[in-house]
Formats: C-alpha cells, structure tokens, sequence
C-alpha cells in the first residue's frame, strides 16, 4: 500500500511527496530525504536503489520512508521535521543543501539519529558520509587521454564549488600521466540537471574538437549526444550505457547500499555514533561500471589503476601538486594532499587552460 | 564556418520548444486570460508525448498525445478559471505542480527508455548546399511547424474577424459580452490553445531535442515562455525576436565558455535574461512607447444572467 500527497506548499516550481508503508511499533522506522524524483536515473535514483537494498535486506523488521523532490533549503527542514514526527528513528538527508536543516532538527530532536550525505556539519546525533568520487575521475581521465584522438577533452561542469573542481583536476592528473599535453575544454552549465542544456553543451565541446565527453551532471543527456556523434562519453551517478551503447566508457556508479546497510544494523544493535565517512574505492562507497568500449590495454590500464587506488597504492593527489599558476600547493598530508584540501580545492592543477568562475 | 553552422543548428533547436509554448500562450492571454500553468501542460505533453511515441514508435503519434495532455489539462484549468472563476494566478501555479506530479506518475513506466528522434529533413541538392543547405532544409519538423504556428497565429490575431473578436475579448470582455460575443467560449478555446501548444512544446523535448523522458526535464522553459509573451508585449513577430535571441545566447555562451573567453559562467548563464529583456524592452520603447497588455488580462469575467 502506497499512500502519496503533496506535502503541502513546498515551493513554486517543486512539491514534495510522501510515501509510507503500513505501521507497526516494533519496527525500525528509517526515513530518507530525496533532491530529485526517484526516477531521475542518476543521484536520487541511486539513494533510491539503496534504500530498496535496505528493505531487501532486513524485510520486515525496517519500515522505510521517503519524501522526494524537497528542495533544499528551509523547506527540507519542514520536511525532516515530518519524518521524525512520523517515527522515524534514523533518518538521511541525501544533498549537501540539506546540512543546515538536518543539523538544526538533529538539535530539536536528540533522540533521533540522522545521517547527511556530503556535508561537513556533524553533531552527537547526526553523522556525514561521502565517497572519493575523484578517485574515479582519476581513472576516467588516464582512459579519455588514451582514448582521445584530438587530445581534447569536453568536461561539462554543474557549480564550479570545490567538489566539482577537484573532479575536474583529478581527471587532468590522470590524464597528465598518458599525455602530458592533454587540453580540457569546461564549460558550467549551472544547474545539476538540465537535460536540454547539459546536451547543449555536450554539443558545443564536440563542435569545438573535443572527442571525450565528462559530465558532472546529472542526466544522460550528454551521453546520448555523444552517442549520436558517435564520441565517447562517461556517465554520472547511474549507469547510462542504455543511453550509448557504444559511446559510455565507463560510469562511476554511487553504491549508497552497503553504508546504509551497516549503519542501519548498527542502529538496531544500539552501537550508532556520530561518524564522519568519506569512503573510496577500498570501501566500497563507490564502483565503476565495466570498462566498455575501449580495447583490452586500455581496459587493463583502467583495473589496474581501479586496484592501486583501492589499495592505497595510488594518491590521485600526490604531492608535489603544481596549481596552474605555476605554484607549487603546500602538502599537508604527507605524500599526498590532505583531505581537508581536497574537499576545498579552489584551484585548478597546471595543464588546465581555463579559469574557476567566480574565482580569481 | 563549420562552428557557425553547428551553432546556427543549435539554437534553432533550443529555441523552438519556447517559442511554439510561447505563442500559445500568447492568445490565450490575448483573450484575457493568465495561465501560469504553461511549465506544467509541458511537463507532461513531454511525459505522453514520449509515451506515445515509445508506444508507437511514431513521432507523429507522440506529438498528438503531447497535444492532447496539453489540451486537457488546460481544460481543467478553464473549468476553474473561466467556469468556477477561481483566481487565475493561483489555478495556473496549481496547473504546474499537478503537471510535474502527474508527468511523473505517467512517465514512471518509460523513464530510461530510449526512442528515436525525429528525422530531419532531407531534400537531396538542397539540403547538400553548404552552409546554409541545413540550416534552411535540413532541420526537424517541429521547427517548420513552429514558424508556420506564429505566421498562422499572428494571421488569425490580425487579419481575420475572429482573431478580432478573441482581442476584444482580452481587451475589454464587458462590451465584448455585451455586443453578444460568448466571452467565456471564446477564452475557454483560447486557453485549449495554448494548453495544445505547451504540450505540444512539452513533446518536442523528448521527441527531437534529448530522446528520453525523465521527470523534470523541461527544467523551468516554461515560466522562460511565460516571461517571453510579457516581454514580446505580447505581439507574435516580437515573439520570436525573443525565443530566438534567448536560445542565441543561450547557446552562444555555452561556446564562449569552452573557447574559454573568461567571464565568470554565472553572469553567462543569466546572460540569455538579460540580453532578452533589454532587446524586447528597447524594441517595444522605440516602436510603441509602453505595454500593450490586454486590458482585462487575468480578471474574471462572469456573465450576469
């Protein structure tokens, strides 16, 4: 049974929608908190898949529950509010806009365990959790400089905030390291999912020469023009290759199911505590989809690297790290940056002819 | 010269979808009626536009079913607006959150479903011409069709007696009333209008610009051919002045970024608004001097019997 109505006047252009299953007190109530509409085929999907996994897993001993399309902002925080009026015990928040919200209802509401993905705010009752998606740009760059006949990649960026250039500058290390004259065309579309526009924009980098196609959006829209083109593309968030079946490479894949599986029994056996997680390879946060259309070198290259960075063999970030200045960027975590400097980074690495909008 | 071409290609794309659900919307607001709701009758035309299609496997399908939703939700609309005479704004922004709902729960069996787009034109010889052979003869019919819409509307608005009538109608529905004309048919078929060309503009998306549905695709074009009608001061040629600058530079600075000209993106992306405002602002300045809205513009009308 599936009860849904508007959760009333969430804003002007996004409603919100409110799904439960039967109630039972015994049960562990888990609520989740959805950007987009479960079916947007990339990041909200992908909370989504998690989610379903839960129920999978633990059966009837869980009750889950989830309000998609919440905008970020003041409204999410009316939104997790109604969650924990419902009951439910462990809740998480699925967008870096939902960290002020979850943070001040975490306060409300101490008995209450929350878990926000990708923020920095933590509480005693509120936990973070994220992946190193740049390792798997890493690996995405070293294949585009392999696979680029031009030597010129299109990336097609949503904000330019430190998570997105780190993106940008990790795929440009990897790709540095099979061809140290490497180009890279950037354009922002400004928004994280806009169908129409991230084609747009997938076309204008192919019109000027590039021939690899990097997004860090979320539709598959870019993937199909480079399908149609007949370049090559790697997908977001999901894996997309329904949408080029003879242009995606590869796709780093969000793999929320395990994270939430353990965090899930960890509260039911009483041991949740407030944790930071910034999981990578090695743990799992994350996956590549199979390594497609490229011949088996580049293929053994790309496991290769997937394993070293896995191990820990392999910092995509290792010092020294030249800014594209000239300078120099001072290590401060050894051999490699630290995070706190990955999760910041406001510059990009030398071989990047551009600049960060809005930066200096 | 090839980038130009390619350039050309793309705006012409980007721009239609707004311009065919702009010009709807113009005659239904020059029947005196606000319909907020455009972004809504256009989510869902994409959602069963691409369901029939996927269905079908014709475009041509696809694009009636994007009609026929768009028709019929703004046939709800009507009934509140010109049948209850519920507040206009109000009706129009609930038409577009039952829109992004219903297109979702429609389109939740087809999202990551893929279709073909629709062809494009080819006339051998023709379409060959460099340059502009396929600017000018190799586009998809949706853009054939879009122009044939405008010079048809604005043929109709001003060259014809019922066109004049559906203005007095927006202009002053009192004496339009009294003179015997059936105010409240009149706009009632507006408004189906316009729901038919939002749907119809709702379709293109998945039928022709990206060939797959997913909830939330128009992404806001919508409220963009709402703001377009206001600013072409509601006069079809103005019309496409407008859609065709905003995809212009839309696009245009899309390209400017990957040349790497080194503006910040932001001021690019809001870039289109601007240059669209000023341009429609300067032109109906220097023509006309001052808004020619009609006069009883989102008012409701009931008939005293």
């Amino acid at each position: 049974m599936r009860k849904r109505f508007l959760a009333a006047a969430a804003a002007l252009l996004l409603g919100g929608s409110f799904t439960s299953g039967a109630s039972a007190a015994d049960k562990l109530k888990v609520g989740f908190i959805y950007l987009g509409p479960v079916g947007d085929l990339g990041w909200t999907y992908q909370h989504e898949l998690a989610r379903q996994a839960l129920v999978k897993e633990f059966g009837d001993k869980i009750e889950t529950t989830f309000l998609e399309n919440v905008p970020e902002g003041p409204d999410a925080e009316r939104a997790i509010e109604q969650l924990v009026r419902a009951g439910n015990k462990l809740i998480f928040t699925t967008s870096f806009g939902y960290m002020d919200p979850t943070l001040k209802v975490a306060k409300k509401y101490p008995n209450v365990h929350f878990e926000h993905c990708s923020g920095y705010k933590r509480d005693k009752n509120m936990s973070t959790y994220s992946a190193r998606w740049y390792q798997g740009r890493y690996i995405q760059g070293q294949i585009a400089a392999k696979m680029s006949k031009a030597g010129v990649l299109g990336y097609i960026g949503s904000f330019p905030i430190p998570e997105v250039v780190s993106g940008i500058n990790s795929t440009m290390i990897g790709a540095q390291t099979i061809n140290p004259n490497i180009k890279v065309k950037i354009i922002w579309v400004n928004s994280w999912f806009d169908p129409g526009k991230e084609a747009d924009a997938a076309k204008a980098l192919l019109d000027q020469g590039a021939d690899i196609i990097m997004q860090h959006t979320d539709s598959p829209a870019p993937m199909q023009v480079a399908s149609e083109r007949g370049k090559f593309a790697f997908g977001q968030d999901s894996e997309m290759i329904k949408f080029g079946p003879k242009a995606q490479l590869t796709s780093i894949l969000d793999t929320w199911a395990p994270y939430y599986i353990a965090r899930v029994k960890a509260e039911m056996t009483g041991t949740w505590k407030e944790e930071d997680t910034w999981g990578g390879l090695d743990s799992k946060m994350f996956a590549m989809a199979p390594y497609t259309n490229m011949p088996d070198e580049v293929k053994k290259m790309a496991e290769d690297t997937q394993a070293a960075l896995a191990a820990g063999k392999l910092q995509p970030f290792k010092c020294p790290i030249v800014d594209q200045d000239g300078k120099t960027v001072p290590c401060e975590g050894g051999d490699h940056l630290a995070d706190g400097q990955v999760l910041g980074m406001k510059f990009y690495v030398k071989g990047i002819d551009d600049k960060i909008p809005g930066g200096k | 010269m090839e980038l130009v071409e390619a350039i050309i290609l793309s705006v012409l794309a980007a721009s239609t979808p707004l311009l065919i659900a702009a010009t709807g919307e113009l005659v239904t607001e020059r029947a005196g009626v606000l319909n907020l709701g455009v972004e809504g009758m256009m989510i869902v035309g994409a959602a069963c536009g691409f369901g029939g299609a996927w269905l079908s496997g014709s475009t041509i399908i696809g694009a009636l079913c994007g009609i026929i939703a768009g028709m019929l939700l703004s046939l709800v609309f009507a009934m509140m607006t010109l049948g209850l005479a519920v507040n206009q704004v109000a009706s129009g922004l609930a038409l577009t959150i039952l829109g992004i709902g219903l297109s979702g729960l429609i389109g939740a069996g087809f999202v990551g479903e893929r279709i073909t787009p629709a062809p494009h034109l080819h006339i051998p010889g023709l379409t060959d011409i460099p340059l502009i052979g396929r600017i000018l003869f190799g586009e998809d019919p949706f853009i054939y069709l879009s122009l044939a819409l405008v010079v048809a509307v604005w043929g109709f608005l001003y060259r014809t007696r019922p066109g004049l009538v559906l203005r007095a109608c927006g202009d002053n529905h009192v004496s339009a009333h009294a003179l015997g004309y059936p105010v409240l048919r009149i706009r009632t078929l507006a408004v189906m209008f316009g729901g038919a060309c939002a749907g119809l503009a709702g379709a293109y998306l998945p039928l022709a610009y990206t060939p797959f549905f997913i909830p939330g695709m128009t992404a806001g074009r919508g409220w963009i051919a709402l703001a377009l009608v206001v600013f072409a001061s509601w006069l079809p040629g103005r019309l496409v002045i407008g859609a065709y600058l905003f995809g212009a530079v839309t696009i245009l600075q899309l390209h400017a970024q990957g040349a790497g000209v080194g503006i910040p993106s932001q001021f690019m992306s809001a870039l289109p608004y601007l240059a669209t405002v000023i341009v429609l602002v300067l032109i109906s300045r220097a023509r006309t001097g001052g808004s020619t809205a009609p006069a009883a513009l989102g008012t409701v009308f009931v008939p005293d019997r």
